[in-house]
């Protein structure tokens, strides 16, 4: 059976007010650090899964995504996939 | 006639919530563990404060798959009344019984304070025999409570007259200062305010007295 590696990459919709990334931004400030005018944070998953072909591991790694590692009403998430 | 009060790993207001309805109210009251499957006998279940699953990846997303929450997805579909307190809020959001999502606070801080809350709307049992625009006072204890929700969602809200209770002001940057939000139909309500904290009027006043109240009623 192929085995996959994944990554799902979580962030806040655009539109949700992110307070912990403003705080990182302002603490980037302090730090001396200039010129960054934006900071979001958000969660990266890594996965292995083992799926019969590359299509299957995405229909699953979707699924998963969508239903559990983010929650659609505030995140966005993106799917980086590759047979290891 | 019971009350239901679930228990999760990292729940912690169980005791608390079944202390004010047996204890101050007098309604019969059970422990349902998070794996039980059997709502039968049961009015009302209640899903308390704490940190369910630890809150790991989204404050109540891994309780959402808990076995009690799909036999209580059939409960509240037949009716059944359904109170959702603080972390029992974001389950209920994680679950789809309730719309939006609960995120970190705008100030970042835990905030644990006696809340003023007017009441937005007296359509439902848990509020009805509150008069809307009236005030009242609760515990609150979270870290995110920031209610937030699409503009659409928000005027579906607005259209169903599901916005149960706004904060008079707002600590945590929620959407239209909501603090407590029904379903269409009423039976569900969540709140990020603990009533439980409010019903013994030697530690707190008796103001969430009528949310416990309505699980029976």
């Amino acid at each position: 059976m192929p085995r996959f590696q994944a990554r799902v990459l979580v962030n806040l919709r655009p539109s949700v007010l992110d307070p912990a990334g403003e705080a990182t931004r302002a603490a980037a400030v302090r730090l001396g650090v200039d010129g960054v005018s934006r900071l979001r944070i958000g969660k990266a998953v890594e996965l292995e899964l083992e799926a019969p072909d590359e299509q299957e591991a995405r229909r699953r790694l979707e699924l998963l995504s969508d239903r559990l590692l983010a929650n659609p009403v505030i995140e966005n998430w993106s799917l980086e996939l590759q047979q290891s | 006639m019971s009350i239901g009060v679930v228990i999760f790993p990292g729940s912690n207001c169980d005791r608390d919530v079944r202390w004010a309805t047996e204890g101050c109210l007098d309604l019969p009251t059970r422990f349902l563990w998070h794996e039980d499957q059997d709502l039968s006998g049961l009015d009302a279940v209640v899903l308390p404060g704490g940190f369910s699953y630890g809150d790991y990846l989204r404050c109540g997303a891994i309780a959402r798959f808990a076995p009690v929450l799909q036999a209580l997805v059939d409960f509240a579909a037949k009716g059944g009344r359904v109170l959702g307190i603080c972390n029992g809020f974001q389950v209920l959001t994680e679950l789809g019984l309730l719309p939006g999502a609960l995120t970190r606070n705008q100030n970042l801080h835990f905030i644990c304070e006696d809340a003023a809350l007017a009441v937005a709307s007296s359509r439902t049992p848990w509020l009805r025999h509150q008069s809307v625009g009236s005030e009242i006072v609760l515990p609150i204890a979270h870290g995110e409570g920031r209610y937030q929700c699409s503009e659409d969602t928000l005027k579906q809200l607005q259209d169903d007259d599901a916005i149960a209770l706004r904060y008079c002001n707002n600590p945590n940057g929620s959407i239209a200062d909501i603090a407590g939000i029904t379903n269409a139909s009423g039976n569900v309500l969540g709140l990020m305010p603990h009533p439980e904290r409010a019903c013994d009027p030697k530690i707190g006043g008796v103001d969430g007295q009528g949310f416990l109240r309505a699980l029976i009623a």
